[in-house]
């Protein structure tokens, strides 16, 4: 953690060293003091915009998570739907979203629907795909003892497979949280009256470079935000996955 | 604690079991004795695990075949299974796993059973509320034993239950088992002659291809047979040299 924080300073002095020697125009490459001083400067509006890019974000991965866990349920509990349903799950994700944006945008209009779509569609699949996997892939074994119990088929489903299955379903959840940020920013690009994305687009095409380098920031906060704060949530929930990634268990 | 008597099981198979088109098992009439140990002992992939899933229910029984108890009742709900993996719930802790069946059955959880079972094992009052990570190999294999003895079934059926633990520990668990469960109807698979030699009341070594069961003398003594036994030990490298020839 630590680490990764001199990291990024010196790649930021660098960044600093770098348009001092060159003396690159500020329009192409504004220095880092001058994008700190635009985020101080225009931090009512960049706050203003986050908090709804946020909003976006939460939402579609509230939503998308929510559709992803439903749909490997369904998958797996229901054999006759699987032959339907996994072809057009394999489809939903062959239309790049970037393609129905403009779309989306049209049907759900430029306010916060359209970029709560985009952002659900692209988590549901990583979180589908991997507690569908999670569920298909319980210790044969395991099924085996529940059988010789005498449990039925749904309370197998429900306490051996469901469990046995909570950290690939972690795992789904992680990587959504890295990519609902996309989502809901491309979402604003194809059409926004707010949201970071829309301040980025907007400041770029009045060459305030600066503004958007502090919009970009500000998003990049958010997203890490994310990541942390699911990863850490996960790991409360579910104490018995193994590690996280930045945590490497020493193996004895 | 059981009041009724324990009934034996036959397996039948007159025509041999195949899965997938191979042969795996000879034709076999199989004689379980109630309240004993049975012990089937052969090489790796003899189809003696094969014979043990037929029991438990989870392979069909094939055409012109049975599996039938001596009283005639039907087998399902009546066998605990205990598998070579430890088969722990990670995600439940020491007592959650013991009472595993009952919570797979949706029935309430009889603890102080489970309680009393724990430490009849061999574990402390404090592991209870420990996950599986936290157990020695050794000490997860006494959970999954706790688990089987917690289900109460008059038939036992056990899959190299202790192969993949360390040598003292297996001792140690062999002796704990067989105490445990003296007067039930168990049939134990494994490769190991030592094991079959301490545990068994008879044993059967499968032979040939396909597999059919051949019975051979069991020590005199009831078990656990101490492993010292010099008589034990001669009919073990008789055993031995017999496995190596049914592999050759």
């Amino acid at each position: 953690m630590i680490r990764g924080f001199i990291a990024a300073f010196g790649l930021v002095l660098l960044w600093q060293g770098f348009v001092w020697l060159t003396d690159v125009p500020p329009f192409l490459l504004p220095a880092p003091s001058r994008v700190a001083l635009a985020l101080a400067d225009r931090w009512d509006s960049i706050l203003h915009h986050a908090l709804i890019t946020g909003t976006e974000i939460l939402l579609g991965l509230a939503l998308g998570s929510l559709l992803g866990i439903t749909t490997a349920l369904v998958l797996v509990a229901w054999r006759e739907g699987r032959r339907w349903l996994l072809p057009l799950l394999l489809m939903s994700q062959a239309i790049p979203v970037f393609a129905i944006a403009p779309l989306l945008t049209l049907w759900l209009g430029f306010g916060i629907a359209s970029k709560v779509a985009m952002a659900t569609m692209i988590i549901f699949f990583p979180v589908a795909t991997a507690f569908y996997d999670g569920l298909r892939r319980t210790e044969p074994g395991m099924l085996d003892l529940a059988a010789t119990m005498g449990a039925g088929r749904l309370a197998t489903l429900w306490r051996v497979r469901v469990p046995a299955a909570l950290p690939a379903l972690a795992s789904g959840l992680r990587v959504a949280a890295a990519v609902a940020p996309i989502g809901a920013v491309v979402g604003e690009w194809v059409g926004a009256s707010a949201g970071l994305g829309y301040l980025m687009l907007h400041a770029n095409g009045r060459s305030q470079t600066d503004v958007m380098f502090a919009a970009l920031f500000v998003l990049m906060l958010m997203a890490l935000t994310l990541w942390f704060a699911t990863d850490w949530l996960l790991r409360r929930a579910i104490p018995w996955q193994p590690d996280s990634l930045l945590t490497e268990k020493v193996t004895t | 604690m059981l009041a009724l008597p324990i009934p034996g099981f036959r397996i039948a198979l007159p025509r041999g079991l195949s899965l997938g088109g191979q042969a795996v098992l000879g034709a076999l009439d199989l004689h379980v004795p109630g309240g004993r140990t049975t012990v089937l002992l052969g090489p790796s992939g003899s189809g003696k695990s094969t014979l043990l899933r037929l029991v438990a229910g989870l392979l069909p029984v094939p055409e012109g075949g049975s599996v039938q108890a001596e009283d005639h009742a039907p087998l399902a709900g009546r066998v605990a299974y205990m598998a070579q993996q430890d088969l722990l719930a990670p995600w439940r802790d020491v007592l959650g796993n013991i009472t595993l069946g009952a919570h797979l059955r949706g029935q309430a959880p009889d603890l102080p059973r489970a309680r009393a079972m724990l430490a009849e094992v061999g574990l402390a009052t404090g592991d209870q509320q420990k996950r599986p990570a936290q157990l020695s190999g050794g000490m997860r294999q006494r959970v999954a034993l706790a688990r089987t003895l917690m289900e109460d079934r008059p038939l036992v059926l056990m899959d190299e239950p202790f192969s993949a633990v360390d040598a003292p520990t297996r001792h140690r668990m062999q002796s704990l088992s067989a105490r445990l469960l003296a007067g039930r109807t168990v049939l134990l698979v494994t490769h190991d002659p030592l094991e079959a030699l301490r545990l068994a009341d008879q044993i059967f070594v499968l032979t040939g291809a396909p597999a059919v069961p051949v019975a051979v003398p069991v020590p005199a003594g009831v078990p656990p047979r101490p492993a010292g036994d010099p008589a034990l030990l001669a009919a073990q490298a008789a055993l031995l040299e017999r496995l190596a020839e049914a592999v050759a």
